[in-house]
Formats: structure tokens, sequence, C-alpha cells
């Protein structure tokens, strides 16, 4: 399912959700397009370009942007809001609790810019809690896509399904690991994208690429793992974690999130009413990130393959 | 006229009579409201009750969302749900919730409650309706203690960008908030000079003459090219002597001996 690792391109998500968007305004005429003053940067300007009538730039006013997309929801239209994600999760979230989740209004809320790895604007912008605060949002589906890939399929999924969805993408150009004629997302889905027996490493996020590169050191090691592509934080598959941690015994995550509240606490949860096996969570300790190369903060605050490894190690030890 | 008159004079007694049951609720911004909420209800929407889902239907969104009271008796009397219902107000298990549910109650087109957010979805509202080159118009009443939420003014800003002319904002200044008088609590005049300041066509009335609500709705669906502010100044609890001008009555419900006072007021009261 995944690509071979010789010809590594990259694309970053936000690209991907860009191109995405323009094709899918072309399928539904409901699709409208809001930003507030970011659109070069999180590519909905690639819509603007091209349907500028169902385009409508809010200004910096986060909380109107929101406010604005639900009463174009109530009234029939999709709306795909989009910002930063400090500044939708973060600034915008009582609009989203109670002018979009609480009323179920259908607003696409893809956000760009999440994580670390947004580098050089430094911890004020580094999203690092949104998936936290909007997991615990009823109503609310959470989807963070791995590759350029799964994200024009997720987005796709986004504009087909009714309801709020809060979409997280990153800035930073990330590899290409899934294939469109095999893979396939699906809302409430998780995908086994590797087998083994040892460990089941669950990701999401750029943090996928990372599993898969520590699942190859690991087999050097003769550590088999399974990894788990969770890009559907909520709803949860919690099926699929329940197998895997059957079938493994042990089980690390891997987010580029605090290790409170996202992937690393679903998962937490999920297993310590079903199935207790020896955890780790790999993701940012509970810290605010800062300014700097992202390749070199991914490295400074643990998001990397290695830490991974060393998660792993640990968590096998611990197994009865 | 008259009919207008008695319907506000039966909003009137209704929310006296919800708000007793509930022993909850707000009832000073619900009565002030009441003359412009029997105006737009029963003489300027184009509403279906027996279609509710209606496309075309002109859209009300209650910014100030605790005046629910107001809304939920206009909607009850236009035959929107039985007003049976009423007395059921903040009740477990009955759908007419504390503050405006569009998911529960039948009628209303956008859930509000927190302060600032219906602005703003009325205006997403009134660009839809540009979007599709709909007729229908969109209508939000807003309150004075409300014009301290930067939403407002973020909404305010892009409805004028965006020459929302179907839309009508109705303020309801009547000059109270829970801590005491607005100018005192955090000052917000002069009002007519910022909706101006922020693009807006501003008209001023005395909210309590239908003639002046009806007058200005009618300016408001002529004026092109901005959305329209009616500010329209009210008194807080009125029709209800011992309510009037008392902040105390924003959020306290009335004894069943304060209501009989009350409703033998209104219904011997000459109103509007």
């Amino acid at each position: 399912m995944t690509k071979s690792e010789e010809k590594v391109i990259k694309i970053a998500t936000r690209d991907a959700y860009g191109k995405a968007l323009v094709k899918l305004g072309g399928e539904n005429t409901d699709i409208v397009v809001l930003d507030a003053d970011l659109s070069k940067s999180t590519k909905t300007a690639d819509f603007n370009k091209v349907y500028p009538e169902r385009f409508f730039n809010m200004g910096i006013a986060e909380q109107n942007l929101i406010g604005f997309s639900a009463g174009l929801a109530a009234v029939g239209k999709i709306p795909f809001a989009s910002t930063f994600a400090i500044f939708a999760a973060g600034r915008a979230f009582e609009q989203i609790r109670n002018s979009v989740a609480y009323p179920k209004l259908n607003v696409k809320i893809a956000v760009t810019h999440a994580g670390i790895s947004v580098g050089e604007d430094g911890g004020s912008h580094q999203a690092i809690e949104d998936l936290a605060l909007m997991r615990a949002i009823p109503n609310m589906t959470v989807l963070v896509p791995a590759d350029a890939v799964e994200t024009d399929q997720i987005i796709r999924a986004a504009a087909e399904y009714q309801g709020p969805v809060y979409i997280r993408m990153g800035r930073l150009a990330v590899p290409v690991l899934f294939d469109d004629t095999k893979y396939s997302f699906a809302i409430g889905k998780a995908n086994i994208i590797r087998e083994g027996k040892d460990v089941a490493i669950i990701a999401n996020g750029l943090m996928v690429a990372e599993a898969l590169k520590a699942a190859e050191e690991l087999k050097e090691q003769g550590i088999e793992s399974t990894v788990v592509n969770c890009a559907s934080l909520k709803p949860l598959d919690e099926e699929t974690i329940i197998n895997a941690a059957k079938l493994t015994g042990a089980v690390v995550t891997a987010e580029e999130h605090s290790i409170i509240g996202g992937l690393g606490s679903a998962v937490a949860e999920v297993l310590s009413e079903n199935i207790p096996v020896p955890l780790r969570r790999v993701g940012v300790k509970d810290t605010f990130g800062e300014s700097g190369n992202p390749e070199e903060l991914l490295k400074k605050y643990g998001l990397t393959a290695q830490e991974i490894v060393i998660a792993v190690r640990e968590v096998i030890k611990q197994k009865k | 006229m008259t009919e207008i008159k008695e319907m506000a004079r039966k909003i009137r007694m209704d929310i006296i009579e919800m708000l007793t049951m509930a022993k909850s609720g707000h009832p000073g911004g619900s009565l002030s409201a009441a003359d412009i909420m029997a105006v737009l209800f029963f003489d300027e929407m184009r509403l279906d009750p027996a279609n509710k889902d209606w496309s075309e239907r002109d859209r009300f969104v209650l910014s100030k969302g605790h005046a629910a009271p107001v809304y939920y008796a206009a909607l009850a009397n236009k035959g929107f749900f039985p007003r049976e219902e009423l007395l059921k107000l903040r009740k477990t298990g009955h759908f007419l919730q504390g503050h405006p549910d569009m998911r529960k109650v039948p009628g209303v087109d956008m859930s509000t409650g927190s302060l600032g957010h219906g602005i703003s979805a009325a205006g997403g509202m009134a660009l839809a309706g540009k979007i599709d080159k709909k007729s229908f118009r969109v209508y939000s009443l807003l309150g004075d203690g409300e014009m301290a939420e930067g939403l407002v003014w973020e909404a305010a800003m892009a409805a004028s960008h965006y020459k929302l002319d179907n839309l009508v904002a109705i303020l309801d200044y009547n000059g109270l908030q829970i801590d005491g008088a607005c100018e005192e609590v955090m000052k917000s005049s002069p009002l007519d000079d910022k909706w101006r300041a922020f693009g807006w066509n501003v008209l001023e009335i005395d909210g309590h003459d239908l003639k002046e609500i009806k007058e200005a709705l009618e300016k408001a669906k002529n004026f092109k090219g901005k959305p329209t502010i009616i500010i329209a100044k009210t008194i807080k609890g009125k029709g209800v002597s011992f309510m009037e001008n008392q902040a105390g009555w924003h959020g306290n419900a009335p004894s069943s001996e304060q209501a009989e006072l009350a409703l033998a007021e209104l219904k011997g009261g000459e109103l509007g």
C-alpha cells in the first residue's frame, strides 16, 4: 500500500487541500470557501482563482469566519472555512462549539499550519492542543491526513458528509505515502498500512511517515511492527485499535500534537477500557514550541522515527 | 395595527406565564422586544408555519438569545408549535430550551445564546441569499449589552463589506444589562455613529411604536447597497410597571403573586 522509500515525493497537505477544493468546486456548486486573510498560505487562493464568486475573504476575523460559515450552512451551503489551526480551534473555539457543532451545521473547518512543523513563526502559531479541543466537542468529526493522497480523499469525504468536520493539515512538505488507486480513506476507519506481530504503532499526520521509517529500522533489529494510520481521530476506529493491541500486546502512538488530549489520549482511553496493554505516547510533551527550522524542531521535540523506535523498545520490555 | 397591538399584548402575557412556570429566565429583555417581534412575525416576515423549512422564507436570528421567551411566544402564536408547549419552557425533556435551539424548536432558524454569534450567522445567511440571488431577507435582533462583544463588530464590518442589504439588524436599546446600566458597565454609545462608521444604514425609532417599527422595516427594504440597523429605543420590562427600567428583572422570573399583578396590568394596560 505504501510507496517505496527510494523515490520520495514530498507535498504539503495544504497544497493537496488547495487542489482538492478546486476539483470539488467544479463538481458541487454548493461549496463555498472562506478564509481569514491567509488564503495564500492555506492554499484556498487556488479556489479563489477559479471560483471567485464562491470565495469570501473575511479579513483577520476568525470568530466571524466561523459565524458566517454557520449562517451559510444554515441556508444549505457547504462552507470550507480555512485559517491556521491555532486561530480556528483556539481563537474561534466557542464559535465552533456553539454556532457549528451544537446545531450540527454542515461547516468544514479545514485548517493548515498545525503543529510544531509550522517552524519559524514559533510557539504562538504552533497549535499543539487543537485536536484535544476539537475532539471534546459533541457532533464534531476530526480528521488528520498523513499525506497528499489522503488529504484529497479526506476533503472529498468531508464534503460528502453531512455535519461539522475539523480537518487538520500542515505547512511542511511531507512524503507521499499512498497510491491513490489502492488507498481508501473512510470516516471512522483506521488503515493498517503494515502488519507485524510484535508491536502496534498507531500514528496520524506527518508521524505516519515516521512510523513507517521506524518500522523499517525495527525490522532490522528483529522487531515486526503493525502500523496503523489513524486519520479519523473522531470517530475513532476502536475495533482496529483493539485488534492491533490483541495481535501485538504493545502499543506506541505517534502524533504531532500534545500527548494530552490527542491521538495518544484517545488510544489510551480505548485500550484501558478494553484491553490494557503497555503503551507509550510519542508526541509533544506538554510544552509549547519555538521558532526554528521545521525538521530541526521535529527532532528537538521528539517527533521522529528514532523516538518511536526508543518507545517501541521500552514498550516491548513491558510486555507480559 | 390593532391586531398587531393585541398580539404584542398576548406575547407579553405569554412571557409572564412562561417564566412564572419555568421559575427562571429573562423577562426584562423579552418584554422590551415584544412590539418589535409582533411586527416582525405578524406583519413583516414571509413565513409558512405549515412548511417551516420553506427555502424562500425570511430568516430570523435572535442574537440576544436570552430573550427566547419573546421568540417562542411569537412562534407559538404564529402556529409553529402548540401554545401549551410555552408552559414547558426550560423543563427537562421538553423542547423549549433556555436559549433558542434550531434542532429542537420548530421555526427557529439558528441556535443562539452566546452573544455576538447571532448577527454573525445572520450575515452568513444573508450572504447565502446574495450568492443564489434569492429574495428572502434576514432579520436579527440584538441587545445593547451585546454591543460589547467584539464579534458583533467583526460581523458588522463583513456585512457592509459584502453589501448585504438583505440583512436588517434591530437593536433592542433598553439601556440595561445584568450588572446595571449599559453606559456604566461598558459604555457603547454613540451607537448610531459606530454603526454608521461600520458602513450601515442607521435608522432610529421608538421601539414600542408599532407604526415606527413598520415604517423602519419598510425603509430598510428599500435601502440598497448597505445593511440596515434599526436602533429601537425601548424600555426594559415594558408593560409591567414594577419591571420597567429595572436591571434586576434581566434574569429573574416573577413569583406567582408578581405574575398575577403583571398579567392584570398587561390585560388592562394601553400598550404600543
